[in-house]
């Protein structure tokens, strides 16, 4: 982060400013203000959860999480959105998982300041801002129809992947440079080639953070509707899919088209699904947390 | 006999920094060669040039020869990975890597694709036994280094380079952060080292390379001041600059 | 160079390299298929009907600014109350919160982050709207507000967590001096940390406006969806429809190739343009170079 420099007597002109005499009280005015303002900003995240959760709790059941649905989804279970779900984040794992790590590593351990790497840069942080219906756009472009891929799993995958890519790839760098340089220095000066040394301790060492950020684009994978909108989802499927090229019920989506498009639907049902999609999302949250803090404790540099 | 020759070898870093000027030096085999000075003097840099880890630095221009048993090293078509297991080099700060104290010893030898557990045993025990800690950490083998103290640390640093088998070893300041009788322990490793191999070692005092000397060189702002074979250079040194450092008028 | 690499320590070097590379490959990529979708619309409607005020695509109306004005809109009121809510809780949590709030804090913030767009979307239809109706006494909760209001908690952690990394950033040193000549804690704050971090909460907005004019689900889903074009206060608590929102909702249902098709592809190019612009321009104000702190061992 930039720092813009302050000059001494620049500070001092400013303390002279306001040298009144209730500026105590001022400060404690401000600093309830600012302690409310967090209150504002997180209250409501834990009202959130805490409603869902006690609103959703009623649905779920073994039958809700292991059947289909019925009566125009009225009724029945979220079947094929929780195992069209787990297709996506599987999807995910096998094309954005090891792209992003080899991409981190790369920018980590091999490429110096050159303006090529400056792009690459530049790249990732646009990918990161590229709205996600805008990757839907791209993903029906490329994959469905270019590819002909269709509405299919593969295609809505493929575009969650690339969708997740900056995630994986700025966590799992930031892992991988936290690992002490000197191990790298101790590795060379006994033979190691540059790959030798990342496998063999580099990887090693980052691989808790590696995975925080695994686990971080996974949750946002999972969460995403958008991207999947045209190029993977199914309204209803009275069956699960067979092959990637078959279209997914999924979770988020499953929500949208419950809470939007199906009139009478049982509010009970849409806590549920929602309760169910924040449990996925969550226990990847704690997840991601447990595994960054255990391995903060027992790092041993 | 000597194992290397250095011919007008010059360094600078990609910072403008110029930290080695026509350096000119032949290294003995079998003997301790010494090199002190003040900080600053290019010593490390110049150990970095022996087993080419100054690949790993940022440097804008080099220039000269290095001659290991004739060969130039610093010729770009030299294998760097044979070359670093020939010259083993230990660092100021003792760095275990984050594993057990065997893994550690035999790291380089696993690298090199030694897979026999007999031969990793028999030369855990050979090289930990040369760096005189052997009775120390052999009913603890498998936990992790960074659990010993400094002294024990360093002492598994040098054989981790011991392991390999090298025929030149760098130590540079390695008892920098030691105690006493751990420092006493290195120095008489390194005595029992010279027999068979080539030490190169910056001591982190005048007193030190005194005591460990067999030729010593006197570095001063990247340019080689003085060199003395056996201990003349700190008992009858030619240059006023070298008397005054190992006299301590210096500074 | 290291010479002794074995064909496999090459392929994998060339592997990693390549996956490096990957990232500029689907910038363009991406911008590519945009373009070839999208172009076409400039030929299949006139550049001043698609800059007009009315879309109506069943009748071919494919005017662009009532969607812009919409996302405008939201955007903008979304940042009115995400800006103040996110600035204020990083300088809470940075110089203010004791260690243990801190630690419950920073998690929360960053949940709220993982929080699907849909659910917040869920709730504000079920929640926030039908309250917003009773008690603004609007004829629909489904408006231009009620988005702003749920976008801005999305955009509140984006705000929060680079915000607050650029306070982290500000040394000790200067709110000590600042503390040494009798500055108070909240003196110090507003005239010395802050300041100090200026840049650092400007990227922080920026990307907060970034996260907030790409939002498409919870917008498609409270909003109202009615391409109306914003022109006084009161459009605020109107309903409104956004770029994304459109697109969302109608490329669905439109014939590949069409002329609406291609428009909705133009208006993706648009957002991957915005996009573009708010991230270059956020990343070069805090563009650093992350050299590696350590000089080689020794
Ligand atoms: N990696 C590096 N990059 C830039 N300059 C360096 C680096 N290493 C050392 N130097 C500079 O080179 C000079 C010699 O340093 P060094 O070889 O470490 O000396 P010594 O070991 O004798 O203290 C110093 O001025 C030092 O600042
Ligand atoms: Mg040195």
């Amino acid at each position: 982060m930039r720092r813009e420099n302050l000059a001494p007597t620049q500070i001092t002109d400013i303390m002279k400013r306001p040298f009144s005499p209730n500026r105590r009280f001022v400060e404690r005015i401000g600093f309830a203000g600012l302690t409310a303002t967090a209150l504002v900003t997180t209250l409501p995240i834990v009202g959130t959860i805490v409603y869902i959760l006690i609103q959703g709790a009623p649905a779920i059941s073994l039958e809700f999480l292991t059947s289909f649905p019925r009566d125009g989804m009225r009724a029945g279970g979220i079947l094929p959105a929780i195992i069209g779900t787990l297709y996506l984040a599987l999807g995910v794992s096998i094309f954005a998982v090891p792209l992003g790590i080899a991409a981190a590593i790369y920018l980590a351990e091999y490429a110096s300041d050159t303006p090529l790497t400056r792009t690459i840069r530049i790249a990732i942080i646009n990918l990161a801002g590229i709205p996600s219906v805008v990757y839907g756009l791209f993903g029906l472009g490329l994959f469905v129809l270019f590819l002909n891929f269709g509405t299919s799993i593969l295609a809505a995958s493929l575009t969650l992947s690339i969708m997740t890519l900056p995630v994986i790839i700025s966590t799992a760098e930031e892992a991988l440079r936290t690992v002490p340089q000197s191990f790298r220095t101790v590795s060379a000066s006994l033979g190691a080639t540059r790959w030798q040394t990342i496998r063999r301790i580099v990887l090693k060492e980052a691989l808790p953070g590696i995975l925080t950020g695994v686990i971080l684009g996974l949750e946002r994978a999972v969460g995403e509707t958008a991207p999947i909108l045209f190029t993977g989802a199914a309204f209803f499927l009275p069956r699960l899919p067979n092959s990637p090229f078959d279209a997914t019920m999924a979770l988020p989506y499953h929500l949208f088209v419950i809470s939007t498009q199906v009139p009478n639907m049982p509010v009970q049902i849409q806590y549920g699904v929602a309760l169910t999609l924040l449990a996925f999302v969550l226990t990847m949250n704690l997840v991601a947390t447990v595994i960054r803090s255990r391995a903060r404790a027992k790092r041993q540099w | 006999m000597h194992k290397i020759i250095i011919e007008s070898l010059s360094l600078q870093y990609s910072d403008g920094t110029e930290s080695l000027r026509d350096v000119n030096l032949s290294i003995h085999q079998n003997a301790v060669t010494v090199l002190f000075g003040p900080a600053g003097g290019g010593k490390s840099t110049l150990l970095r040039c022996l087993n080419r880890l100054n690949d790993l630095a940022e440097v804008k221009a080099s220039s000269g020869r290095i001659l290991i048993d004739g060969e130039n090293i610093l010729d770009p078509k030299i294998d760097v990975i044979a070359l670093r297991r020939k010259v083993g080099m230990v660092f100021a700060r003792p760095v275990p890597l984050p594993m057990s104290i065997r893994d550690n010893v035999t790291y380089g030898l696993e690298l090199a694709g030694e897979k026999h557990r007999a031969t990793l045993d028999e030369a855990v025990e050979r090289s930990l036994t040369l760096a005189a800690i052997w009775d120390e950490v052999k009913d603890r083998l498998d936990t992790l280094a960074v659990a010993l103290s400094g002294g024990q640390q360093q002492r598994v640093c040098l054989a981790r380079v011991l392991a390999l088998q090298p025929e030149i070893i760098l130590l540079d300041e390695p008892t920098s952060g030691l105690d006493p009788i751990s420092t006493g322990k290195v120095e008489a490793a390194l005595q029992e080292l010279k027999k068979e191999y080539t030490v190169v070692l910056v001591p982190h005092s005048v007193q030190q390379a005194g005591r460990t000397a067999d030729h010593a060189a006197f570095f001063l702002q990247g340019e080689l001041v003085e060199y003395g074979e056996g201990k003349s250079l700190f008992t009858a040194p030619k240059q006023k600059k070298t008397e005054d450092y190992v006299t301590g008028r210096f500074g | 160079m290291e010479k002794s690499l074995t064909w496999r320590e090459f392929i994998v070097t060339r592997a990693i390299q390549a996956s490096g590379y990957s990232a500029i490959v689907f910038v363009a990529l991406i911008f590519f298929f945009l373009l070839r979708e999208g172009a076409p619309a400039l030929t299949d409607v006139k550049l001043s009907a698609l800059f007009s005020a009315r879309w109506y695509p069943i009748e071919d109306y494919f005017g662009v600014l009532p969607l812009i004005t919409g996302s405008l809109v939201v955007t903008i009121g979304a940042m009115l109350i995400a800006f103040p809510l996110g600035i204020g809780t990083a300088v809470y949590i940075s110089e203010i919160a004791p260690r243990w709030i801190r630690e419950i804090l920073k998690p929360l913030v960053e949940l709220l982050g993982g929080l699907p767009s849909v659910v917040l979307g869920f709730l504000g239809i079920l929640l926030v709207s039908p309250f917003l109706r009773v008690f603004l006494d609007l004829p629909t909760g489904l408006t231009a507000f009620t988005g702003s209001l749920l976008l801005g908690g999305i955009a509140v952690p984006t705000i929060v967590s680079v915000a607050e990394d650029a306070l982290d950033a500000v040394p000790r040193s200067y709110r000590e001096g600042a503390w040494a000549l009798g500055a108070t804690r909240w003196q110090t704050i507003w005239y010395v940390t802050l300041p100090a971090a200026k840049s650092g909460v400007l990227t922080a907005v920026m990307l907060g406006v970034g996260r907030a004019i790409g939002e498409t689900m919870t917008v498609m889903m409270v909003t109202g969806n009615a391409p109306v074009l914003a022109t006084a206060l009161g459009s605020w608590f109107a309903p409104a429809r956004t770029m994304t929102a459109t697109i969302a909702a109608e490329m669905g249902e439109v014939a590949n190739g069409s002329a609406h098709y291609h428009v909705l592809f133009f208006i993706g190019i648009v957002l991957f343009l915005i996009s573009l612009g708010v991230n270059v321009a956020a990343s070069s104000v805090v563009f650093r170079t992350k050299k590696r702190a350590e000089r080689i061992l020794s």
